[in-house]
């Protein structure tokens, strides 16, 4: 057993950081997000102005909604692709296993940065996908609209988001016990009744937790937009960015952060419950 | 190899219900099974018995349809069972830790292999109900298999592999995560069950009291070959290789040689109709007695030696005797209190059994591919 003292001492740090660092300055979002702006400066002045605004002024939810879909569409994507690979490497790779899950795993070391770039050098007007369309006759002058578009930046964030949708669920794969597949096999259902029967509901918090970490990771985002998004494609820390930057309307800035955290601590609420619901372990 | 042979109330196996023909099994260059031939008749309790790495359980795995045969064929009446997936096999197992689905109740798990089958709802509630009957667990039936104990669990493993009716049975080492008392139980249960519903086990296990407590036949596995198949009490009193008399009970192996029917072992000599050569036999430790008047008829063998040791347990004790010569004995004599110093001892010669060295599995990988 441990003294009282030891545990003080060895818990300080953390909590210490948690407070400084995160604790207070969502303190001081909260507080901001009360108080308002008059003639370019903070009154500290308690209402509930910007949130009225929020509520009011269409273009915040058009700009919410539209961010909530492409969360929505890259969290599909990437499940779409993370999943089968996840399930394809678990599975069936065999000896090719380790080589496969380190070539997964390899873009996460590259910068996020790094990879806009590449697909705006790849989207562009005068980008490699234009000029293959182009030396393949299928297209006579460069496509615009793959570059500045809300499919751009769902194109971008699944390629980044991807890999941390594999590998919560490729782990929930690794941990099913073999035998449990067997035995399903044994008794007479076939791989694809096996797959929906045993492996589908036994990857659900796997898959849970993927989704998770990519739609909240979208919501936030902010660069993608930026990069090859376009005004198309604003979102809401787009929205958020500005406000604290140019517009200096840090209370209403810090309103929405509220409404994005909010939203996205129900979102984790959620989905830890549903995961509970499905561990069996 | 003689002893192989099937014993003889499963000698006409015409009508064998499954089996294995030639069957050889490679994982890399490791050779685990080679040149496996046996078959199973209908309603037989038959024991896969052998050490870890034996390739008992790969076996197993073969007949259930898990790994492919590097060679050979695997036969169920006129179907050829290896060219066939595990779900179209009408062989069910029962797996070493249960595997039961975490997420479904004892009820879906049981219901399972009728579910898959799109069997009608009104059916599958029967069934299910009378196979949680057979194992005495109907009162199981909405629990999660997670709150249940090992012996519970067993059952309702028991129950899943029997709902879709198989005619064989496959167990892997189904009680060995049991403890010692649950174990007898279940083992007890677990043939009585098989003599009421009259279908085949073909039961995995290391355990040779197991093996002689549930079997028909055992058929005994070593590095990958069979040893030796027959009846629990043929195996025992006439086992075929040295390596079979030592698994299966003790015993103790003469080393010597027949010379124009005679048989000399140092200076034990006895009579014998075997053929000329040199010849290891197997002397269970219980078919030596205390030398009284009564044993003194032609065909027994006599002879002194010094107690070096008595054990000692219950119903009977275990003497070390030394017969100098560098040969020393185990006899095992029911309990008559101490003993000390030269005494005379006395065997039948029908007891030693001539065996041969072993069946020259030696040299193979012993690499254990037992899954988990």
């Amino acid at each position: 057993m441990y003294s009282r003292a030891y545990k003080t001492v060895i818990a300080a740090p953390p909590l210490l950081w948690v407070c400084l660092f995160l604790l207070l300055p969502y303190a001081l979002m909260l507080a901001h997000s009360f108080w308002i702006v008059r003639d370019g400066f903070l009154v500290h002045n308690w209402n509930l102005q910007n949130y009225r605004a929020l509520f009011t002024n269409p273009l915040y939810f058009q700009v919410f909604l539209r961010t909530a879909r492409i969360a929505g569409s890259v969290t599909l994507c990437s499940l779409l692709l993370g999943y089968p690979l996840a399930y394809y490497l678990s599975f069936h790779a065999g000896p090719r296993k380790e080589l496969l899950y380190q070539l997964v795993i390899v873009p996460l070391w590259v910068s996020y940065l790094v990879r806009g770039y590449a697909w705006k050098t790849i989207l562009g007007s005068d980008g490699v996908l234009n000029g293959l369309l182009q030396y393949l006759h299928i297209t006579r002058e460069p496509v615009s609209f793959f570059l500045y578009s809300p499919f751009a930046v769902v194109l971008m964030l699944t390629h980044i988001y991807t890999p941390f949708v594999f590998l919560p669920i490729y782990a929930a794969l690794e941990h099913i016990p073999r035998p449990l597949v067997e035995a399903s096999q044994d008794l007479g259902a076939d791989r694809r009744a096996t797959f929906l029967r045993i492996i589908l509901p036994l990857s659900i918090p796997g898959l849970l937790a993927g989704a998770t970490f990519a739609f909240v990771l979208s919501l936030g985002d902010f660069l993608a937009p930026l990069l090859v998004g376009g005004p198309s494609a604003t979102m809401i820390a787009n929205i958020v960015q500005s406000l604290f930057g140019a517009a200096y309307d840090w209370p209403l800035g810090a309103a929405i952060s509220v409404c994005i955290l909010l939203i996205t601590i129900s979102l984790l609420f959620l989905t830890e419950r549903i995961e509970k619901r499905w561990s069996f372990r | 190899m003689s002893g192989a042979a099937i014993s003889p109330d499963h000698a006409s196996l015409a009508d064998a219900l499954l089996e294995v023909r030639g069957v050889a099994k490679n994982f890399g260059a490791a050779c685990v099974l080679k040149n496996i031939s046996l078959q199973i008749a209908a309603g037989e309790f038959l024991t896969l018995l052998g050490e870890s790495g034996s390739g008992k359980t790969t076996l197993l795995r073969l007949i259930a349809g898990f790994e492919q045969p590097t060679s050979g064929e695997i036969w169920m009446g006129k179907e050829r069972l290896d060219a066939l997936p595990p779900y179209k096999r009408r062989v069910n197992t029962v797996f070493q830790n249960y595997a039961l689905f975490p997420h479904l109740s004892v009820r879906e798990n049981v219901a399972y292999g009728l579910r898959v089958k799109s069997t009608p709802k009104a059916e599958i509630a029967g069934r299910v109900e009378e196979a949680l009957r057979m194992v005495k667990m109907t009162g199981f039936a909405d629990a999660r298999p997670a709150t249940l104990s090992g012996g519970q669990q067993q059952r309702i493993a028991l129950a899943r592999a029997l709902i879709n009716r198989p005619e064989l049975l496959l167990l892997d080492e189904p009680l060995s995560a049991l403890d010692a008392n649950l174990r007898r139980q279940m083992q007890s249960e677990l043939k009585a069950l098989q003599r009421e519903i009259g279908i085949a086990f073909l039961f995995v296990t290391h355990d040779q009291d197991e093996a002689m407590a549930l079997s028909d036949r055992i058929a005994l596995l070593r590095n990958g070959a069979l040893e030796q198949i027959a009846s629990p009490r043929e195996i025992y009193s006439r086992p075929a290789t040295a390596y079979t008399a030592e698994f299966i009970g003790q015993t103790n192996l003469l080393r010597g040689e027949i010379n124009d029917g005679v048989a000399r072992c140092g200076s034990l000599q006895w009579k014998t109709p075997e053929a000329s050569g040199p010849a290891l036999f197997s002397l269970r430790p219980e078919a030596i007695h205390l030398a009284g008047s009564a044993h003194d008829a032609s065909g027994v063998v006599r002879f002194r030696g010094t107690i070096r040791q008595q054990i000692y347990s219950g119903a009977s004790e275990l003497l070390e005797i030394d017969r100098g010569e560098n040969q020393s004995l185990r006899a095992r004599i029911p309990a008559i209190g101490s003993l000390t110093g030269v005494r005379e001892f006395v065997f039948s010669t029908r007891d030693a059994v001539r065996v041969t060295e072993s069946s020259g599995a030696h040299g193979l990988s012993r690499k254990d591919h037992e899954p988990q």
